[in-house]
């Protein structure tokens, strides 16, 4: 029997009559061996509710040959819980905690069935914030450091448990959920596709292009309309704008945990040439406004393809100056070499993905594996990867992957003819009934992936968001085991996880 | 008398500019004008104007501590000569009480910490009694050197007898001027040991134990923080000077530029220690500090070296 339909990131949504509904027990086992090689992941993992109870879906990609895998399956799990695959696989651990915060759905011998994110829908309204149930160590020698929720910067709430022995933490646990919204209800509140994409800008304020370029495409593969190659074009050009920002932020961000004044300056200037250039294209410092389905409001023209292409290669030069020095500097060596590992083995148990991944040697790039629009056509994307999985390397990942965005702008601008007008975007667009359409964007911290359901009549009856955080949180709480309580903030900020995109 | 006042005012001048210097330096070296050069003096006016918080946890040690901690602070800071000048306070043997004083001040605000009952304090504590622990030989064998050289053991003494050494314990006064202004590095919480500016509690040493102070109590203990610079700023200038030019013309902008600048740079230049390191840090200093008290033993018995 088929368990799965296959599909890839470039073909149209698929008709939710061609995704089998399989046996969970058959699922289970194919799982079981499937998840233990390396390229496969899981993308997306979620139920919703029909007429006869729960549907599930699975959506997994295969890395070596882009394939993405999708299967269903309609459990009678009242009578009997589901096997975890948890268990088995910690990559599943948020989507079943998530179903089952959301549905009760019981797994058994889930190791770690907590609340997610306390979600507005969750079924048991009793489990709140305060009674989270954490993770304790009996023991007279240790003690117990609890940081937040209300974090004392200017960074949005999570509460971090540490257990310690001395300045040295044996465990870390992350109780997220401060930030729910109901993002994915909002979404379907009004059926509105402007609404939509502005909802998406804000589901990780950092990530605005990447989630709306997830929707725009999402959106995309539900209708018949044909897309211009030069909106692609110019949707890479936000994407890789806001890579940029974002490591530069990021690098500057590392600089300042540990007190080194003058890289912290130094990258402070460089993100606000970044972030200024895509307000000079969009008006909004962030992207926000930049991507819209079916076209665009702001087109390139010759003029804004020069000041683009004049401040990517201003930043690229001086930001090399700057990574030449910070590799070559022993005071910051010292902090971040060897400081929080994620072995590539633990990092794919745990289903990282993005930059944090490619530092654990674990090569997960969309660019690469699953392309769309631009990279799937013309580009040629060649992921960076570290080997030591430390600070160092995610610090390397970023001074690379800097180099490699302007790289590809300072490319694609030089042969760019911008013809100065593109399609408007089209927000009625009609779309396929009975589908479930699905992107998957490589934001700057990973695999960004939106699901979407229609109904019969062509209306989105389901939205379902995945911001890599919600993969790579567990990364941090590794990365940080064993190490002094005291290099957890740089362990923090070279992961730079998103709350919000969590929480939804 | 007068000598006693005017070395009094030149304490505070050097108290009060130190940490100017340091923003100044700071501003510079990142390409920034910097804020006002007393902008801290305001700001601790401004915290003089308020009323204090108090945790429901805390107890009496815990409002009692900010005062302790200024009055070590100031005891200690009245016993140190300005070059030729004359300090208020003087007696044989006062380099011990010095040193005490400010043991003192350390025990004070470490318990108002633990008092508090914060882990993030609990942590800060630990970190400073630590530190405090590892300095004080060093801060005691510097100190002995000085004494060494003069046969006195009170700081106005050892110094007004300066104009005996003679040249070949340049090196040695140097490398004292170099252990003080390290000690000064470490006992202040400055880059590389700690790092006044940041926001990270985890990270902090110094600054988490003053976490649930504000008002009048926080512009105390910022208030000590400068007399402190100021007595391990100007025995470092005294070092130098006391091989250059032995007058306080000469010594006062030394303690306030030679301090301020190099602490400055340093903290736009290198990045923290690694918190584990800061131990080996500081007995770095410590066998420094040894080194220079067995070179000056050596060269006090004419041995020829």
């Amino acid at each position: 029997m088929k368990l799965y339909h296959i599909t890839n990131n470039t073909a149209a949504a698929v008709a939710i009559a061609d995704i089998p509904v399989v046996d969970y027990v058959e699922l289970y086992n194919d799982l079981k061996e499937r998840m233990k090689d390396g390229n496969y992941h899981v993308a997306h993992y979620f139920a919703t509710e029909i007429s006869e109870g729960l549907k599930f879906y699975i959506i997994l990609l295969n890395d070596a040959n882009g394939e993405v895998l999708i299967s269903s399956f309609v459990p009678d799990y009242y009578a009997e819980g589901l096997a975890s695959l948890t268990a088995l696989h910690p990559q599943f651990h948020p989507f079943e905690r998530e179903i089952h915060e959301l549905y009760g759905v019981p797994f058994d011998s889930h190791p770690w069935l907590k609340p997610l994110r306390f979600s507005h829908d969750r079924r048991n309204k009793n489990s709140s914030m305060d009674t989270y149930p954490f993770y304790t160590i009996e023991g007279d020698e240790l003690h117990e450091v609890n940081v937040g929720p209300i974090h004392a910067g200017i960074i949005e709430p999570g509460a971090f448990r540490f257990i310690c022995s001395g300045e040295q933490v044996l465990h870390l646990e992350i109780a997220l959920g401060y930030q729910h919204r109901g993002v994915e209800g909002e979404m379907l509140r009004e059926n509105n596709s402007l609404r939509r994409v502005v909802i998406s800008e804000s589901v990780a304020g950092d990530t605005a292009v990447g989630h709306a370029t997830a929707y725009a495409e999402l959106i995309e593969k539900l209708g018949d309309k044909r897309v211009d190659e030069d909106l692609y074009l110019e949707r890479m050009i936000g994407l890789e704008l806001e890579r940029m920002a974002m490591h530069i932020a990021d690098t500057g961000a590392l600089a300042t945990d540990i007190g080194f004044q003058l890289y912290q300056v130094a990258c402070e200037a460089l993100r606000t040439v970044t972030i200024n250039t895509t307000q000079a294209w969009c008006g909004n410092r962030f992207g926000k406004s930049l991507i819209r389905p079916f076209g665009t409001n702001h087109p390139l023209t010759a003029a804004k393809c020069e000041l683009i292409r004049k401040n990517v290669a201003d930043v690229r030069r001086r930001y090399a100056e700057l990574r030449r020095d910070m590799l070559e500097d022993p005071t910051l060596l010292a902090r971040f070499e060897q400081c929080g590992l994620v072995p590539h083995v633990e990092m794919q148990r745990i289903g990282g993905v993005g930059q944090a991944a490619r530092a654990s040697a674990l090569c997960r790039d969309i660019r690469k594996s699953h392309p769309s629009g631009y990279y799937a056509t013309k580009l040629s994307h060649e992921p960076i990867t570290k080997q030591d999985g430390d600070v160092m390397s995610r610090l390397m990942m970023r001074l690379d992957e800097v180099w490699q965005s302007a790289d590809y702008i300072l490319r694609t601008l030089e042969s760019y003819q911008p013809k100065g007008e593109l399609s408007a975007p089209d927000y009625f667009a009609p779309l396929h009934a009975d589908s479930l359409s699905f992107s998957l964007v490589e934001g700057w911290r990973g695999e960004i992936c939106h699901v979407a359901l229609t109904d019969d009549k062509g209306q989105i009856a389901k939205y379902k968001i995945k911001d890599p955080s919600l993969h790579n949180w567990l990364g941090l709480a590794i990365a940080v085991r064993s190490e002094g309580i005291s290099d957890f903030p740089i362990n923090n900020k070279s992961f730079n996880l998103s709350y919000c995109g969590h929480d939804l | 008398m007068l000598i006693k006042l005017l070395n009094t005012l030149l304490m505070i001048v050097v108290a009060l500019s130190i940490t100017g210097v340091i923003n100044r330096t700071r501003a510079l070296l990142s390409g920034r004008k910097g804020i006002r050069f007393f902008q801290h003096v305001y700001n601790a006016r401004l915290l003089l104007r308020k009323g204090a918080v108090y945790s429901p946890t805390t107890t009496a040690l815990f409002r009692i501590a900010p005062c302790v901690y200024l009055g070590a602070a100031i005891m200690a800071f009245l016993f140190i000569p300005v070059a030729n000048l004359e300090p208020v306070l003087s007696f044989h043997g006062d380099i011990v009480l010095v040193a005490y004083l400010l043991a003192l001040s350390r025990i004070a605000i470490v318990l108002a910490a633990m008092d508090t009952g914060s882990s993030f304090e609990g942590m800060g504590a630990a970190r400073e009694a630590l530190y405090g622990a590892l300095v004080e030989p060093a801060l005691m064998m510097g100190l002995a050197t000085f004494a060494l050289f003069c046969g006195y053991s009170s700081f106005a003494d050892i110094f007004s007898t300066a104009q005996m050494f003679d040249t070949n314990i340049t090196i040695v006064m140097l490398l004292l001027a170099y252990v003080f202004l390290i000690i000064m590095i470490i006992e202040s919480g400055r880059v590389p040991v700690d790092d006044p500016r940041t926001h990270l509690e985890l990270t902090m040493i110094h600054e988490v134990m003053c976490l649930d102070y504000s008002g009048i109590d926080l512009a105390m203990i910022n208030i000590a923080g400068w007399l402190k610079n100021a007595i391990w700023a100007m025995i470092a200038a005294n070092a130098v000077s006391v091989v250059v030019c032995f007058h306080w013309e000469f010594a006062t902008p030394l303690a306030i530029l030679g301090s301020g600048i190099t602490i400055g740079a340093i903290e736009s230049l290198r990045a923290r220690n690694k918190l584990s390191r800061n131990t080996t840090y500081i007995l770095t200093i410590v066998a420094m500090s040894a080194l220079v008290l067995l070179t000056g033993f050596l060269l006090y018995q004419n041995i020829d070296i």
